[in-house]
This record gives C-alpha cells, sequence and structure tokens, in this order.
C-alpha cells in the first residue's frame, strides 16, 4: 500500500496535474478559435528554457523563475498568432492546424539553435524528501501539486468570475454571437493566448523540474495533452484538466503489479497509454466526459 | 411588378438602408435592397425563403459584406463596420438561431448583453426580469437547458440589456408553439410602445404584419412591394405570391 502511494500514486498525480495544466491550455485555444495548437508543446519547451535562463542569470530556484517563463512565452504565442494564424483565422481549421506544425517546428528550431541538443538541467542540489507518516514524497512534487492546484483555481476563477472570462467562454460557445453582443474579438483573443501560454510556461517548468531540459520536452508530451482534452470534451478546460490527471494516473498504474508480481504493462510502454486512451475515447465516447464542441 | 409609393422621410428614419448589394463570399444575395425604419416604429420584412431577409438584417449587423449602397444609423455611416460596435451605437440583434450562448447560465447571458457598458448590468437585468418573468425564475439554469420559447425570451431578454434605439428580431416565432407566437408578438408590440424600433424577419407573416406599422416585401434579393403592414397581408396579390392566400 505505502508502495503504490509513493511509487504510482503521486508520481501519477504529478505528472496528471502537467498534462492537465498542458490541455487546459490546448482545451483554451481550441475552444476559442477552433484549432487544435500543434505548437503547444514547443511553447512548454520555450518557458522550460527560458526558466533555465533566469535561473543561470539571476541564481534563483526553478520555482522564481516560473513568472520570467510566463513572461518570456507569452509574447512567442503573441507573435504566432499575429503572424501566422491571425492572417488564417477565416481559413479551415486544417490550414491553421497546419500553420500551428510549422510554428512548432520554428520554435524548436530557436531552441536548438540556442541550447543546443544536449539535454540540461536546473541543477538543483539534493534535497530530502519529506514523509507524511510512511508515506514519502518529493519536495518537488508536492511544488508541483500545490502549483497545478493553484494555477487552475487562477484560470476557474478568471473563467467564472470575470467579466473577461465570461467573454471567452460566450466567444468559444458561439463567436459570432460574442461579436454582436459588443465582445471586441482581438482582445480576446489575445487573452486567450496569454493564458494559455502561461499554463504552458507553467506545465514546461514542472516537466523540466521533474525530469530534464530536452528540446523535445513539450512535443513530448503533446499528444497526451490532446488525448486529455479529447476525452475531457475539446474546448472545455476543466474537462481538459480531469483527462490530464486521469491520463497521467492511468500511465503510472499501468505499470502496477496488479495480477501477480510483475507490472502490468512494462514501463517502457507508459507513453503508449496516451494512444490507447484516446483511441478508447474516440470509439466509445468521442464527445469526450463532458460534451465537448464540435 | 407591384409598386407602391415609397413612404418614411430621410431625416426622420433612424435606420436607412439604401441600394445595398452584398452577400457572403462570391455571390451577392442582395441586389439593391433599401428600406427605412423610424423611432418606435415596428417594419416586417416578408418574402420567400432566399429572398435575402436575414442577409439584409445581417448586412446591417455588420455580419455580412457590403458591397455597394449604404446603411446609416442614428445619424452615423455604419456600412461594413464591425459588429462588436453595433450594441453600443444602439442597435441590438436577435439571430434566428443559436441566439444564445448554451454554456453560459440565463443571468450570464443577460449580463453579455451589457458587456459593453457593464455598469447599466444591474438596471438591464431588472428590466429583462419585469419582461420576462420566467427567466428570473430560470436565472441560474444553463441556457442550453432552456426550451425554444425560452431561449426565445432570453435571446430577446438580452438584446433589451442596454435600451438600444432598434432591436432586429430575425424570425422570432420559428418553431415555437401559437401560445408563444402570440407572447412574442405582444412583447413587440410593447417594445415599440416603449419607444424601441423594431425590425423583424417573419414567416409567420399575418400576425407579423397585423401589428406592423408597415411591411416590407422582399424577393430575389430586391425590394418588391412595401405599405403599410395591415395593407401588405391585404392586398390580393402579395397574398397569392407570397402569404399562400
Amino acid at each position: 500500500m505505502i508502495e503504490f502511494v509513493t511509487f504510482y500514486l503521486i508520481p501519477g498525480l504529478v505528472l496528471g496535474s502537467i498534462y492537465a495544466l498542458a490541455a487546459a491550455g490546448v482545451s483554451l485555444v481550441y475552444g476559442v478559435m477552433r484549432f487544435a495548437h500543434f505548437a503547444h508543446g514547443d511553447l512548454m519547451t520555450w518557458g522550460a528554457y527560458a526558466a533555465l535562463v533566469a535561473v543561470g542569470v539571476l541564481g534563483v530556484s526553478p520555482w522564481l523563475a516560473i513568472p520570467v517563463a510566463v513572461l518570456a512565452t507569452i509574447p512567442v504565442a503573441l507573435a504566432a498568432d499575429r503572424a501566422f494564424y491571425a492572417p488564417l483565422r477565416r481559413s479551415a481549421p486544417a490550414v491553421l492546424l497546419i500553420s500551428s506544425f510549422g510554428v512548432a517546428l520554428m520554435i524548436r528550431a530557436l531552441v536548438y539553435l540556442i541550447w543546443g541538443p544536449t539535454p540540461e538541467s536546473y541543477a538543483r542540489g539534493f534535497t530530502p524528501p519529506l514523509f507524511l507518516g510512511e508515506i514519502r514524497i518529493q519536495q518537488r512534487h508536492l511544488f508541483i501539486l500545490g502549483g497545478a492546484l493553484a494555477a487552475a483555481l487562477a484560470v476557474h476563477l478568471l473563467l467564472s468570475h470575470s467579466r473577461a472570462g465570461r467573454a471567452m467562454r460566450a466567444m468559444a460557445d458561439d463567436p459570432d454571437l460574442a461579436r454582436v453582443t459588443g465582445v471586441p474579438v482581438a482582445g480576446v483573443i489575445r487573452l486567450t493566448w496569454a493564458v494559455s501560454a502561461g499554463l504552458a510556461a507553467i506545465a514546461g517548468v514542472f516537466l523540466a523540474i521533474d525530469t530534464e531540459l530536452t528540446p523535445l520536452l513539450g512535443f513530448n508530451v503533446l499528444l497526451a495533452a490532446f488525448a486529455a482534452a479529447i476525452l475531457g470534451g475539446i474546448g472545455r478546460p476543466w474537462g481538459a484538466a480531469l483527462g490530464g490527471l486521469i491520463l497521467g494516473l492511468a500511465e503510472e498504474l499501468s505499470s502496477y503489479p496488479w495480477i501477480g508480481t510483475a507490472p502490468l504493462l512494462d514501463p517502457s510502454y507508459k507513453t503508449a497509454v496516451a494512444f490507447a486512451v484516446l483511441i478508447l475515447v474516440l470509439i466509445f465516447r468521442p464527445q469526450g466526459l463532458f460534451k465537448g464542441m464540435g | 411588378m407591384v409598386t407602391a409609393p415609397r413612404r418614411g422621410g430621410g431625416a426622420m428614419s433612424l435606420l436607412e438602408v439604401r441600394e445595398v448589394v452584398g452577400g457572403y463570399g462570391e455571390a451577392d444575395i442582395l441586389q439593391g435592397v433599401s428600406f427605412q425604419v423610424a423611432p418606435a416604429e415596428i417594419l416586417v420584412i416578408i418574402g420567400p425563403n432566399g429572398a435575402g431577409k436575414s442577409t439584409a438584417m445581417k448586412a446591417v449587423a455588420g455580419l455580412v459584406r457590403v458591397r455597394q449602397g449604404a446603411i446609416r444609423f442614428d445619424g452615423a455611416e455604419i456600412t461594413n463596420r464591425p459588429a462588436e460596435e453595433m450594441v453600443g451605437r444602439g442597435l441590438a440583434y436577435v439571430p434566428q438561431e443559436r441566439n444564445v450562448f448554451p454554456s453560459l447560465t440565463v443571468e450570464e447571458n443577460l449580463r453579455m448583453g451589457a458587456y459593453v457598458r457593464p455598469e447599466a448590468s444591474a438596471e438591464g437585468l431588472e428590466r429583462a426580469y419585469a419582461t420576462f418573468p420566467d427567466l428570473k425564475t430560470r436565472r441560474r439554469a444553463l441556457a442550453g437547458s432552456l426550451s425554444g420559447g425560452q431561449r426565445q425570451m432570453l435571446a430577446v431578454g438580452r438584446a433589451l440589456m442596454l435600451a438600444p434605439k432598434l432591436i432586429m428580431l430575425d424570425e422570432p416565432t420559428a418553431g415555437l408553439s401559437p401560445k408563444f407566437c402570440a407572447l412574442i408578438f405582444e412583447r413587440v408590440q410593447a417594445i415599440a410602445a416603449a419607444g424601441i424600433a423594431v425590425l423583424m424577419v417573419e414567416q409567420n407573416a399575418r400576425p407579423a404584419l397585423a401589428i406592423a406599422d408597415r411591411g416590407l416585401v422582399l424577393a430575389q434579393g430586391r425590394n418588391r412591394f412595401e405599405d403599410r403592414g395591415p395593407a401588405v397581408a391585404a392586398n390580393p396579390e402579395i397574398g397569392r405570391m407570397f402569404l399562400g392566400a
């Protein structure tokens, strides 16, 4: 039991909350702009490397570098929108998806150019794990769980209790009707990018703290983020966050020795769980857990 | 060709649509539509499917591109101005379908009607709930869970939030039971009596013309006939051609 919580449940929750942040960002963009933003993973990578610079230059811990990562990632998303997505706003969703694939490659190439292909880390010293009774938890895991919860709460408050958030939800429901009621569409789109890129940066830093920095850091979890967003009902940020949590848990718990003493699924197949969940959802509940938008 | 003298003076009109040509993409659905709406007046537009009734309304709302002609509202040129500007000018529009935000609550929908002037929300909510008491009892319900009639009331309530000068209603009774139709027409009269001009497109032509100050018949993107509302309904030729008399 203790072993289950320490080695499977907690890592599952940690991975799940990172997926949740990434998926919520993907889902927000899909809701307001109606396209699958392929460059979201690379925005995560960008944010993680921006934090690396802050850690190096300012000498702060990666946690304190998160605001820098957020501030460095938002302009990238806004610039990509201005240069590539805005001129295609009235095009078919597939056109925007392909152009976001191009943006993803550009961001990744820039990361390779600046920081090179060698994996890096925030070079933290050894921090002893905390003990809650007999359960052992890494401090960084506690911070990631707390940070993800705080970010999710902030997004929830924005969406449900602010005028700007109401406008974002109205745009997601019906962009033309939102314009008719006087919503400044361009402003809402910029706000959506800011929130989505901010979430991507936070998720990227968390992921890099938990693993290491590589130019493929974010791209490697992009599929999981999309799967989580679809699982939760695409365009529904809360559903996406829940989908992320479920997916993270599913990946980690899939290698627990549920039957006998061997892992149920060899840990090297873990990442295939996202594919499996995605396929099952598309077959049995294509609208997601919470009815997504068309 | 049926003709009648054009009515309404230029200086007095609140909305003036002059020789408008336009539509979606390449095809021009509107081939030169003209009409005027005076303050507190009810103008009903009727005509066969594809005549351009809804398109004419969308052109005024800023949702359809106008290639030729001009639209003036309340003394200002609004041709091809962005749709999000109109509500601030006092021009409210209720589309035919998808005219509420389904994942927002009733009250959130109404607040969206006052988006450009949030400080007027409280007053607007009070007015909307006074006009449609049903909405108050369901104010925390999601708009997507409402019946067709309730949705229509919500959409009209939202459009009235900022006390507009003109409200445009695109087939407000489409798909509603006779009971709700009568209620909607009664409210439309009350809206006009309160000093708000009404521009309404209706398939349910006879009862709509009965409450209209003036009626306009559109066909193939052009003006076909215009007269006082009841006179349009009483015209035997119009009746035979457009009202299924």
